[in-house]
């Protein structure tokens, strides 16, 4: 401690730096938030009651948007879903984070299928001027098509498979949805390997098999990332459409439901949760991008 | 017959209309277990001379060959020495080495193998650096790596493209005489491109210089008589290596003198840089094809190891 206390000035330099961070990480943020709440509820609508003339109670809707809830509302009815996100009481009223579960193990799947399909595409555009100049108008037509618009086809696609048309449809839909952006960085990145390194393979002979594994897959793996990242992250909002036009049991399917019967707190509650799930799905992903692009 | 031969070699790149010749009537013969090096001009056609032999350029006309075959695809008897170290940034140096190895010697054990590697790292000096990433490493310890996984693959003849251009002039000293030593022990025939004249003089046998033409073309060879192992520091006051200097350096600048008369081609100042493996992927090259260029850069820091 000596040291310190004689050299005050270097020791309040330090202290008003640690809260300067302190102030941008933490408070920041939340006189954000506490901003929007704030603005929430000014224009939230309310309920009020007023005695009539003849003696009954009548309620008055007030507020700026009269149906849309108070945060405070909305976590007094939406609490049961929070503080028991497991439980399942009903098929139609289960805890937040069960529909949310659901939801992803259906993501989980279809995100894996574009991947598997999404990487040798983008490979094989990478490597072929043919294979580009053929396939390339194709996918920048159905790049842009909205989920909405695949799912009808996904399950006519699989109309022969009875009952499971509707997953299998579902599974489409969230496969041809967000494999684009895999295909596309990884075609990127293919071309963007140094020529220099294709050098390297050429000088030695390496196979076309070997070239492939140690020489263009790992120099390609950056661009893979970024590319399986931006995937998953649409893989996520296709799951709610898909959820809300099959009427799937999941977190977008229960915001639809609850929207049919005028439980408007259970909407923010769903937008909430999808956003944090989608949030912590990125970052996940960015940390595993990273660790590749430290190489 | 030549071990070596380019026989009436030409090439030019660009397609017709706007094409730039760069190497005219190219005739080059080396005997087996020769040290020749070929000094010329950045820019002038060095690196696409040696990709004659090494196979990734191919002549317009004429041929190049080896042991009287000739040279149609690149292979691991010419054993080239990228003019940027080309190291594979995700592989440590012993892995950089062993994809070489493993390749080549295919019909080895593993154990033989893993024990060849371990012998080049050891005579480059950098055992103890063996598990490390390049970007873990100097300039100077990244083509000494380079040049191992070339030396490893035990190849007929080294091609040397500028091996030590992008290093500082301490460690290019250093790298100099270790690559004079083992080249004493192994006597594998070797063809190294500088553009220094005085690295040139102290290692080789003959030196040959490539004449900045328009296109270039290669000059009388110079040979060499300075008996070897040759001090670095004694050598700069032998009269034969200063008569040998000054013809070279002349007839450099001589044909240089003639070139501004015949064409107005600009000639720049070494430009390669080596790949920064430090931020390798940061998109940086997704517009760029080939290497780096000193142009590029803004600003430039050289190290110099004390
Ligand atoms: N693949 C290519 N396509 C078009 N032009 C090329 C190609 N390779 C080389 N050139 C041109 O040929 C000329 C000679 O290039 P080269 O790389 O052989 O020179 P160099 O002597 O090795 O130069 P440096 O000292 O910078 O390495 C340059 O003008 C260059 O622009
Ligand atoms: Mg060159």
């Amino acid at each position: 401690m000596l040291p310190l206390l004689n050299c005050p000035s270097i020791n309040t330099a330090a202290a008003v730096k640690i809260s300067t961070d302190f102030l941008t990480k933490y408070i920041l943020p939340l006189l954000g938030i506490f901003a929007v709440l704030l603005i929430w509820t000014a224009v939230a609508g309310g309920v009020r009651e007023e005695k009539t003339a003849s003696g009954f109670t009548k309620k008055i809707k007030t507020g700026l948007i009269q149906d849309l809830p108070g945060p405070y509302e909305t976590w007094v009815k939406t609490k049961k879903y929070i503080v028991q996100p497991f439980a399942k009481r009903e098929e139609l009223d289960q805890g937040i984070l069960r529909f949310t579960w659901y939801s992803l193990i259906v993501v989980a799947k279809g995100y894996s299928i574009a991947l598997i399909i999404g990487t040798p595409i983008g490979f094989m555009l990478g490597l072929s001027k043919v294979f580009t100049r053929m396939f390339d108008p194709i996918i920048q037509i159905l790049r842009p098509v909205s989920p909405l618009a695949w799912m009808p086809l996904g399950v006519v696609l699989f109309m022969g498979a009875g009952k499971h048309a509707n997953d299998l449809g579902a599974l489409f839909t969230i496969a041809v949805c967000s494999m684009w952006p895999t295909v596309l960085n990884t075609a990127v990145g293919v071309r963007a390997v140094p020529q220099d390194y294709l050098n390297v393979a050429k000088v030695l002979k390496l196979s076309k098999w070997k070239t492939l594994w140690k020489v263009l897959v790992p120099a390609t793996l950056p661009y893979m990332f970024t590319g399986y990242r931006l995937s998953l992250g649409i893989a996520w909002l296709v799951i709610v459409a898909v959820e809300m036009l099959t009427g799937r049991i999941g977190i977008g399917n229960f915001l639809w439901n609850e929207y049919n019967n005028g439980l408007y707190t259970s909407i923010i509650l769903s937008i909430l949760t999808i956003g944090f799930v989608g949030w912590a799905l990125d970052r996940l992903m960015s940390l595993l991008e990273s660790r590749f692009k430290s190489i | 017959m030549s071990f070596i031969e380019i026989k009436d070699a030409s090439k030019g790149f660009g397609s017709p209309g706007n094409r730039t010749e760069v190497l005219r009537d190219i005739n080059l013969t080396v005997e087996r277990g020769e040290f020749v090096v070929i000094v010329g001009y950045s820019g002038s056609g060095k690196s696409t001379l040696i990709n004659l032999l090494s196979g990734l350029v191919k002549p317009d006309a004429g041929t190049a060959s080896i042991e009287g075959q000739v040279i149609t695809e690149p292979g691991p008897d010419r054993g080239l020495v990228f003019q940027n170290y080309s190291l594979l940034p995700w592989l440590t140096v012993t892995e950089n080495i062993a994809l070489a190895v493993d390749e080549v010697f295919k019909d080895w054990s593993k154990e033989k193998r893993a024990d060849h590697v371990a012998k080049y790292i050891a005579m480059v000096k950098l055992t103890p650096a063996a598990n490390k990433l390049p970007k873990e490493l100097s300039g100077g310890m990244r083509q000494r790596v380079s040049v191992a996984r070339t030396l490893a693959i035990e190849p007929k003849v080294l091609l040397m493209d500028e091996p030590l251009s992008a290093l500082d002039a301490l460690t290019r000293a250093q790298l100099q005489d270790e690559i004079a030593d083992i080249w004493l022990k192994n006597k594998t025939t070797v063809i190294w491109i500088t553009n220094d004249p005085d690295e040139a003089i102290l290692v080789a046998d003959r030196v040959i210089p490539l004449l900045p033409t328009s296109p270039a073309t290669l000059g009388e060879s110079i040979s060499v008589n300075i008996p070897r192992p040759r001090d670095r520091k004694l050598i700069n006051h032998e009269p034969e290596f200063k008569r040998l200097r000054a013809h070279l350096i002349t007839t450099l600048l001589d044909s240089k003198g003639k070139n501004k008369v015949k064409s107005s081609r600009k000639l720049s100042l070494p430009d390669i840089l080596p790949e920064d493996l430090n931020n390798l992927h940061n998109m940086e090259f997704i517009n760029r094809r080939g290497p780096k260029r000193r142009t590029d850069n803004q600003r430039e820091e050289v190290e110099v190891l004390a």
